[in-house]
């Protein structure tokens, strides 16, 4: 690794190297400033300022609210108790916060975060961290479908078994998962890295565009125009740091995950539009 | 949407009554239409409940001689019942146009049902030695206290809150199906048929007769008609996997089992929860939660994945 930049390694992992840049970026944050990546609205919190909330009698609504006033408050650590497998629970949370879940959610937790730091006992349900934006989130029991769907970054951990379609439509970041993983996960996956410790149900990657998935137990089977590829040595160094990271790393080590990319074989990969392309045919 | 549930116990017996009117009510935001429920009691020596109905209960607000007519068309029942030999045991009405009756009869329950229904607006909901169907209009504790299920003792049931989005706002479109005329066999479902009407039809043509035009129904008739082959549960809901076209996770019981299927897209959620003494199983935990308000550990199974319970 000694002596490679972020694009290299990245080229290396065979993932694109083109630089990350959008809307959000540009017009949300400003590298120069003191704030650095936060938001222009965001409150100033202290993680050593503890809160709990006591979900059992409350409305989702409420509950986020109440995680808001709290953060307003200077509140940077908050614990939730008996959120009772509630849905949309601590939604939309855009500031640094170091949130703890002692329990279960339902569907559609933690969706829409940009930066907390969140440990979740329990299990979730379905959509959890929906098109969340950086930040980390470790469940320690299982999780439902579309776990992480449209992610966009930060490093979403289930150390339980996830569901159906993981990472639909993901678009960055890492999603981590101890167990298995069910069917049609990484489909139409665009950027990011999916790593599962055990077995992989059928159509995986299927669709795919980009990114890289990394499974350490048996595939059933691989979807449309998703291909195995050689696990380089950043490949293991990537997933033996990340693994470590989250206390997952099998004893056996990394050497057995299997790596699967893009065939990049579709016809949205071919430089012709679907006109020329019949007149070319 | 639909909501569903199910639960058994099986290691005796519980309020299954109390119990799965919470996991539907935790439910009611899936869909508000109608409630059903199918619940098992003690099975009774040589006597079946039959639940029926004389009317919708929306004709209750429409029909102009409404009320008279239901007791016309009960009165009608009652003499068919005598007419062909049926042993009324016991009689409670529920509500002014649905019946609980608990009835010996030696004869073809198939014949039997098919003449009640050949009475105008009389519709069977179960026949059942230990089954007992309630559906009706509203969220799980109306219809629950309605029918008097608060207290019902018994080893399994099967629930199901409705959004109604093909078929219309009544009773006969709502679920469990009992899967006419077979006793003791009932089935919710959560999601769509594709080949509906041509499973429906093959069905038909050997000899089954539909109540609804609801897809829901076809599974309860698809599944009795296996088990009345001798086909197991489990076996027969591999069948559907790979026989039924669409996406649909579903539950189905029997006089002493629980069964669910999900479909090869795994599109339609489904949590579990399982322990040495209770199964329960729902469209969200928060159902589940109802009945289990600690901490529980449960997880969604998979595509294609199927599994029975015994009580």
């Amino acid at each position: 690794m000694e002596g490679l930049n972020q694009d290299s390694v990245s080229h290396e992992m065979g993932m694109h190297t083109e630089p990350l840049t959008g809307r959000d970026i540009k017009t949300m944050f400003t590298l120069e400033n003191e704030g650095g990546y936060g938001y222009h609205d965001a409150f100033d919190v202290d993680y050593n300022k503890r809160a709990e909330i006591n979900a059992d009698n409350m409305e989702a609504n409420e509950v986020n609210n109440q995680i808001r006033d709290l953060m307003a408050d200077g509140h940077g650590t908050i614990v939730i108790k008996n959120p009772g497998a509630k849905h949309s629970i601590a939604v939309g949370i855009l500031n640094r916060l170091n949130l703890i879940i002692e329990g279960s959610l339902g569907y559609f937790g933690v969706g829409l975060l940009d930066g907390p730091n969140v440990r979740i006992t329990g299990r979730v349900g379905w959509s959890c961290a929906e098109n969340m934006m950086a930040g980390t989130i470790v469940i320690e029991k299982n999780a439902g479908s579309t776990f992480g769907a449209a992610l966009r970054g930060g490093d979403l951990v289930c150390k339980g078994s996830v569901g159906s379609r993981t990472g639909i439509d993901m678009k960055g970041g890492s999603i981590i998962v101890g167990g298995d993983t069910g069917a049609f996960s990484g489909f139409m996956m665009q950027r990011g890295r999916m790593l599962v410790c055990g077995n992989a149900g059928k159509n995986l990657g299927d669709s795919m565009y980009d990114g890289t998935i990394y499974i350490g137990g048996e595939i059933r089977d691989l979807g449309v125009d998703a291909v195995p590829a050689e696990l380089t040595d950043q490949d293991k160094a990537w997933l033996t740091r990340k693994l470590k990271q989250y206390e997952l790393l099998p004893k056996k080590g990394v050497d057995h995950f299997t790596k699967i990319v893009a065939g990049k074989q579709l016809w949205n990969y071919d430089n012709l539009e679907p006109t020329e392309k019949k007149i070319v045919l | 949407m639909c909501g569903i549930a199910g639960l058994i116990h099986r290691k005796g017996t519980s309020n299954v009554g109390g119990e799965m009117t919470a996991m539907l009510q935790a439910l009611k935001h899936r869909g508000p239409d109608s409630t059903g429920f199918a619940v098992y009691g003690k099975p009774g020596k040589d006597e079946h409940v039959l639940r029926f109905k004389v009317a919708e209960q929306e004709e209750l607000s429409t029909g102009f001689h409404i009320h008279q007519e239901i007791k016309e068309r009960r009165a009608e029942v009652d003499a068919l019942l005598k007419e062909v030999g049926v042993k009324v045991k016991k009689e409670e009405q529920a509500t002014e146009y649905a019946y609980r009756y608990r009835i010996s009869y030696g004869g073809d329950m198939k014949q039997l049902a098919d003449r009640i229904e050949d009475i105008n607006g009389a519709e069977i909901l179960s026949i059942g030695n230990s089954l007992e169907l309630i559906k009706d209009l509203g969220d799980a504790t109306v219809v629950s206290d309605q029918y008097g299920l608060g207290k019902f003792e018994g080893t399994h049931a099967i629930g199901h809150t409705r959004m109604a989005t093909e078929s219309d706002v009544d009773i006969r479109s709502a679920h469990p199906y009992w899967a006419y005329p077979y006793n003791d066999i009932a089935v919710v479902h959560n999601g769509q048929i594709t080949n509906y009407w041509l499973m429906r039809r093959h069905l038909e043509r050997s000899g089954q007769r539909f109540v609804s035009n609801c897809d829901s129904e076809l599974l309860a008739v698809y599944t009795a008609v296996n088990l009345e082959k001798g086909i197991s549960l489990e076996e027969s809901l591999r069948m559907s996997i790979e026989e039924i076209d669409g996406v649909f996770t579903y539950l189905v019981t029997t006089r002493n089992e629980l069964g669910m299927a999900k479909d090869t897209m795994a599109a339609k959620p489904m949590v579990l929860y399982e322990a040495d003494d209770l199964v329960a199983l729902a469209s969200e935990e928060v159902a589940i939660r109802a009945v289990l308000p600690h901490e529980i550990d449960t997880y969604d199974p998979y595509d294609e994945e199927v599994r029975v319970w015994k009580a």
